[in-house]
């Protein structure tokens, strides 16, 4: 590959790592910023690329880099309001008072289906949009950038126990919302 | 014998940290006799498959 058609490759994906970077940074500017240092880095960094694997697999997880930064940076000028562990309880209402489900899970069938659809995709990320904040960074850290729940607790100086509970709400959530803008209107499933 | 509420916390939990032993066996014995349950987890595993999926379509 020539410098001229590396560079064009990077550009045709940009419009993906800005979408990716959006969604996790929650904000245009500081969005634009890292993806713009993240096709420096690629460029500079071009030898090392060996082809091997894909351009997009290598340029995604540098932006992830990029993205783990800015997000402890703002940790750190920033920090989250901690969440009470007592709204935790507010899913109480999917359980009878003896422990059984009042409202029992749907079978959401061949995940596979659903990933075969662009929309479905769409979903998602209006359902991640849709979670507070404070939530939603500690879900993106975990799920997308795939840290360690151990090292996001310590990033984001908050307690273990907190941490859980911050997950535990955010995928609560997100299971709402799929099930309620998606399986619900009967695209997942069947 | 835990109750499904009991569960289904443990489930999202085993998905951050390593539940203990004991845990791990009581929800895998809860799992084997409860549907609702066992879709439940499904659901779990479906979003992070899902969500990890996002960056590179």
């Amino acid at each position: 590959m020539t410098e001229a058609e590396f560079q064009a490759e990077l550009n045709r994906l940009r419009p993906t790592l800005m979408r990716f970077a959006v969604l996790q940074l929650r904000d245009e500017q500081s969005a634009e910023d890292a993806v713009q240092d993240t096709l420096l880095a690629a460029l500079e960094g071009r030898e090392r690329f060996s082809g091997r694997s894909q351009l997009k697999t290598w340029v995604v997880s540098i932006l992830r880099n990029k993205i783990v930064d800015r997000i402890r940076q703002r940790s750190r000028e920033a920090p989250l309001p901690e969440v009470s562990d007592n709204e935790a309880e507010d899913f109480d209402g999917l359980f009878e008072p003896d422990g059984h489900w009042a409202d029992k899970p749907a079978d959401w069938g061949d995940p596979a289906k659903s990933f075969e659809q662009g929309r479905f995709f769409e979903v998602l990320e209006l359902c991640m949009k849709a979670l507070p904040e404070n939530l939603s960074r500690v879900f993106l850290m975990r799920e997308v950038l795939e840290m360690e729940t151990e090292e996001i607790c310590k990033e984001l100086a908050m307690s273990s126990s907190n941490c859980w509970v911050v997950l535990y709400r955010a995928r609560m959530r997100l299971r709402e919302c799929l099930q309620l803008k998606w399986f619900a209107q009967g695209v997942g499933s069947e | 014998m835990k109750t499904c509420k009991e569960v289904h916390r443990l489930v999202i939990e085993g998905q951050d940290r390593k539940l203990p032993l004991m845990e791990r066996i009581a929800v895998r014995v809860h799992l084997m006799m409860c549907g609702a349950c066992r879709r439940f987890e499904a659901q779990m595993q479906f979003l992070r498959e899902a969500v990890r999926r996002l960056p590179g379509r």
